[in-house]
């Protein structure tokens, strides 16, 4: 074992270190304040062949391993975690399933445009009845007349209301006790794009719930064989995980970075508050924690690209990364005394943020329940 | 039209520089990184192709450095060089300024290029003077810290950073120019160029390969030698005011300025 990256990923690292601290840096506490999509951000990621980073190049991908994309995630999120779940959500759960599942003629039609990021594609699969029992799908398509009629609601969309969302994958039954996934088009009658949330962080993330209304899509928007639905996006979610895994490390470790630098100007009792040793303890702490989450997301992110079993290693990497970003957050704000409280502290920001990551994409209990499944508890 | 841009590796800008006592040398062991001067080269480079005033046939990195160095050719590579070449040879350790110059100006015979651009200066020995050395072996005109390339009618219309301005100057071809910082802002390496790098053709040379002269290079062969080195003497702690009433701390700065003479 050799910890070492590849000379491509640590240029990919350093390409998106520096667009990170010289795009995104500078606007990131204004985009966050205004709720306004980052899309001169995204244009300028999809330029760089940053919006579909693990898909091959025929289809405009850009070809790299995963452990590349989840480095470019974590280096994103270091920053502004809204652009980062940008990226993440598109990549993983937008373009995957029409990847891995969609037919050459699906590929042909959506990738290329998605991987130059000239369009967004979201992932819907949570309802407003359940997130967590995923399984429970009340979201139902019939199939009339080579059309398949939907009719149902979806909740806590991701990059599914922006000017240049493209649609929507979407869970449905498709049948008694059949689930199957189906492309909707954006504009699409009896597709609707309701308004976005008032949310506690990820404030220029774009999310929304969709409603769906005698909605009618081509027969041939079905997503891989009927009734695989079920296995198609627990698969996505699988991989979904590590993007939001490096997500958890990212922001940490920019928690921590503010926290260092910040505990290191600011002086108390006649000495920067870096010489406490509680301050140290804190900082310690959570240099190492987050080294191990690291390790375990990178790991998770290995077994993918060797084609391996990596089901249990995302999830605990998810669980881990999410509740460390979560505390990084804290410490951070705690460091930062009252100064962690006014937003004109990325910290401050960092703590809105961090929440979700124990929320999205499945909870914490999801992953506990994925990996006490795994140990055959 | 040809350009060869000179690129040397160096450690990262993050990384905290240190001699090491015994060699005399720069400590070179931690992460490192394209000269950021030479990605200013680069790019000029790429502006002059993508300008259209003149055709560019090919843009060539040039380095000379150790096996490491060819990730600072990848990485000219990715920023838009058509293909690079790898000057290396255990025979050219420890080159000083003028063996430099020479061993990268062998080089450049062989590739005749109608323009050689470089950094002005490099972000560890920093000594502003390759391009010079290099322009007197090729017996080109040299230009230092130039700001601004301007191709027209053939030739160049350049502007180089003076102490106060800048001069205008107009060159012709072939000619060796150092760039400064201010001349452009580089653009990013896209990600199919970082994939892609690795592909380009690079070229890797010995000293015999382009007719050095092993007597003129490596320690042996440079005239002069490192004796000693010391670092910088300590900064003098600053004078701390503090400031219990504002006009009264005003009044000590302003006396302390004009002591000095600082203040017209
Ligand atoms: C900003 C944001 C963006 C999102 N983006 C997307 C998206 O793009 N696509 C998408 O499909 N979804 C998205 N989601 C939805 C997200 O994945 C769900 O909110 C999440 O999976 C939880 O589902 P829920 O909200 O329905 O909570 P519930 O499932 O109702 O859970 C409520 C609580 O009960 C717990 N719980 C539930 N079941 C169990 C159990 N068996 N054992 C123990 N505890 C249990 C949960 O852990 C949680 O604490 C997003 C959500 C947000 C907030
Ligand atoms: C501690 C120390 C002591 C030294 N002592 C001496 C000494 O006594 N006498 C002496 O003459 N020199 C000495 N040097 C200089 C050393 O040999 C130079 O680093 C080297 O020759 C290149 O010069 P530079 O990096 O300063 O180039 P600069 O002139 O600052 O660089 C300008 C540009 O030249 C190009 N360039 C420079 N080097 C290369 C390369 N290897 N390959 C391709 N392009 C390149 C780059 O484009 C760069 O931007 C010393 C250096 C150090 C660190």
């Amino acid at each position: 074992m050799h910890f070492d990256l590849t000379d491509e990923q640590r240029d990919i690292q350093r390409l998106v270190r520096d667009f990170a601290d010289q795009e995104v840096r500078p606007v990131a506490a204004e985009l966050d304040r205004e709720h306004r999509f980052p899309y001169e951000i995204v244009a300028k990621l999809g330029e760089l062949g940053l919006m579909g980073m693990p898909y091959p190049q025929e289809y405009g991908g850009g070809g790299t391993d995963n452990l590349s994309y989840a480095i470019a995630i974590e280096e994103l999120a270091r920053v502004d975690s809204s652009v980062a779940i940008t990226v993440a959500a598109h990549t993983s759960l937008g373009t995957w399933p029409i990847y891995a599942f969609g037919s050459e003629e699906q590929r042909q039609r959506y990738l290329p445009d998605l991987c130059s990021g000239r369009k967004l594609w979201a992932f819907g699969l949570t309802e407003p009845e359940g997130g967590s029992d995923a399984g429970n799908v009340r979201t139902t398509a019939r199939l009339e007349g080579g059309e398949w009629v939907i009719d149902g609601a979806k909740q806590f969309i991701t990059n599914s209301g922006t000017d240049i969302s493209g649609g929507v994958t979407i869970t449905a039954r498709t049948g008694e006790g059949e689930i199957s996934n189906i492309i909707v088009e954006r504009g699409t009658p009896g597709y609707t794009v309701e308004p976005p949330y008032r949310k506690m962080g990820w404030n220029a993330s774009d999310t929304h719930p969709l409603a769906f209304d005698g909605c009618r899509v081509p027969e041939a928007n079905l997503l891989g064989p009927r009734g695989q639905g079920f296995k198609q996006f627990l698969q996505t979610l699988d991989g979904g995980r590590i993007g939001v895994a490096a997500l958890g490390v990212g922001l940490a470790q920019g928690a921590l970075d503010e926290a260092l630098a910040y505990a290191k100007e600011r002086r108390a009792f006649g000495q920067p508050i870096s010489k406490f040793q509680t301050i140290q303890a804190k900082l310690a702490d959570l240099a190492t924690e987050i080294e191990a989450a690291r390790l375990l997301t990178y790991k998770a992110a290995i077994l993918k690209d060797r084609k391996r079993p990596f089901t249990l290693t995302a999830a605990q990497a998810k669980l881990k990364t999410g509740r460390l970003a979560v505390r990084a957050a804290e410490e951070a704000v705690q460091i930062h005394g009252g100064y962690g409280y006014i937003e004109e502290y990325p910290v401050c920001r960092f703590y809105r943020d961090a929440k979700i990551l124990t929320i999205g994409e499945g909870t914490d209990e999801v992953q506990q329940m994925v990996i006490a499944r795994a140990l055959g508890a | 039209m040809k350009i060869c841009v000179l690129v040397k590796e160096v450690p990262d800008a993050a990384v905290e520089k240190r001699m090491d006592p015994s060699t005399k040398r720069l400590d070179r062991s931690g992460e490192k990184n394209l000269n950021p001067f030479d990605t200013h080269a680069i790019e000029a480079a790429m502006q002059i192709k993508e300008g259209g005033a003149v055709d560019v046939d090919e843009i060539v990195a040039v380095t000379m450095g150790p096996e490491s160095a060819v990730r600072a050719l990848h990485k000219a590579v990715s920023l838009g060089a058509d293909r690079s070449v790898h000057l290396t040879d255990p025979a050219l350790a420890g080159s000083d300024v003028c063996a430099t110059g020479y061993a990268l100006a062998q080089v450049l015979k062989a590739e005749s290029p109608d323009l050689v651009l470089l950094g002005q200066q490099s972000d560890d020995g920093e000594c502003y003077t390759v391009g010079a050395v290099v322009a007197d072996h090729l017996q080109m005109p040299s230009l230092t810290q130039v700001i601004k390339i301007d191709v027209q009618d053939g030739k160049l219309r350049c502007e180089r950073q003076a102490e106060y301005g800048y001069d205008t100057v107009e060159v012709e071809l072939p000619a060796v120019i150092s760039v400064g910082d201010a001349i452009n802002e580089p653009r990013y390496p896209s990600l199919k160029a970082i994939m892609g790098a690795k592909k380009k053709p690079l070229d890797t040379k010995s000293a015999a390969d382009v007719g050095i002269d092993p007597s003129r290079v490596g320690e042996q062969g440079s005239r002069t030698a490192v004796l000693a080195i010391n670092p910088p003497p300590a900064k003098e702690p600053g004078e701390i005011i503090e400031d219990e009433d504002t006009d009264e701390t005003v009044q000590k700065i302003v006396s302390w300025l004009e002591e000095r003479k600082l203040l017209a």
